[in-house]
């Protein structure tokens, strides 16, 4: 009975210990693909470390601003942005172009900025990105 | 004994390799052997390119000629206010020269739109406001296309109109100039580290005799 339920428990870990791994192999996938995508469509304008430049770029470390608007992320990406927006306390209103690349490619750069600049916000995969682009306004 | 002589022989090594680092920066571009009549002595000199006069207008609606530039040393770049690929990186480089010599009244940094149609003086104005640079260390120069990219060539730079992508081609370099008006170096606009040899570049310039002596 009980070498049964260690077995069990033996298996869970086992199991848990897997999809973990290969939930840290998924993102450190989009991630390292996010940075190359960041590299050639965004750091142009937003900085090597996301800084921004002045009133004219918005800087991409502003956590809050991310989370807040983690579902039309993918939008901004795809369709560009207009209009103001409120970013760091500093308001921005010049346009950014559109950028009509992949889903994948969309989910890849969002993993890597909404975790890097001092963001944390874990994996954007492509499911999520496919259904946040259906709600484009 | 033996261990001072060493140590003598390594700090004349020490020194004869300072001895040995620039103090002057290259002339760049066309070279003409001109021969000229001084005191009744035939002298061939080298006569170098300079960039030629010009009259544009700034981001203040002031007209800038070469006039403005006497006397003074000053970096070149073209660029222009909706520039979606290398300018941002350019400007965000030319920032940091900008500055290191934003209170040198001797020096300057002109920044020529290439789409004078779009980029209007408040338009410069406007991006002049945002990208945080004020006073006169920066113009933003508007003027007629063909005399832009005329001028362009002066500064060994190549610009063009729009691709069939919609994009405007232009190199990203910073050109600097001396107060004689000749080239001294050409920079990576979009490299951070040879905006940095730029900055040492300036300075190294601005204490050439030539240049200290030039008004």
């Amino acid at each position: 009975m009980k070498i049964k339920v260690i077995g069990v428990i033996a298996l869970l870990l086992v199991i848990i210990g897997a999809s973990c791994q290969s939930d840290q192999i998924e993102f450190k996938r989009y991630y390292s693909g996010g940075s190359l995508v960041y590299q050639q469509h965004c750091q142009n304008c937003h900085g090597d470390k996301g800084q921004g430049l002045s009133a004219l770029i918005p800087p991409l470390t502003d956590s809050v601003y991310l989370k807040n608007n983690k579902a039309v992320l993918a939008c901004f990406v795809k369709n560009g942005l207009k209009g103001k927006i409120t970013v760091a306390a500093r308001t921005f209103d010049d346009e950014m172009q559109a950028d009509d690349i992949a889903p994948l490619e969309i989910a890849k750069v969002l993993t890597y900025v909404t975790n890097s600049f001092g963001n944390k916000m874990g994996t954007v995969t492509l499911q999520q990105v496919q259904d946040d682009l259906k709600n484009c306004k | 004994m033996r261990k001072l002589w060493i140590g003598i022989i390594i700090l004349m090594l020490f020194n004869a390799c300072k001895s040995n680092t620039k103090t002057t920066l290259p002339i760049l571009g066309y070279k003409t052997p001109v021969t000229k009549t001084v005191d009744g002595k035939m002298v061939t000199d080298t006569e170098y390119a300079t960039i030629p006069s010009f009259k544009f207008v700034n981001q203040y609606a002031d007209t800038i000629t070469q006039k403005n530039l006497d006397g003074k040393i000053y970096v070149a770049d073209f660029f222009f206010t909706t520039c979606p690929s290398i300018c941002p990186v350019m400007h965000r480089n030319m920032l940091n020269v900008y500055k290191e010599f934003k209170d040198d009244d001797n020096f300057r940094i002109i920044s020529h739109t290439i789409d004078p149609k779009y980029d209007t003086v408040p338009v410069l104005k406007r991006y002049a406001d945002k990208l945080g640079i004020a006073g006169n260390t920066w113009w933003l120069l508007h003027g007629e296309k063909d005399d832009t990219y005329k001028i362009a060539k002066s500064y060994l730079q190549s610009v063009s109109e729009k691709n069939p992508k919609g994009e405007y081609i232009h190199d990203g370099f910073f050109i600097l100039i001396d107060k004689q008006k000749r080239l001294r170096g050409t920079y990576e606009g979009t490299d951070p580290a040879e905006v940095t040899k730029l900055i040492a570049d300036i300075k190294t310039l601005k204490a050439e005799p030539d240049q200290i002596a030039a008004k």
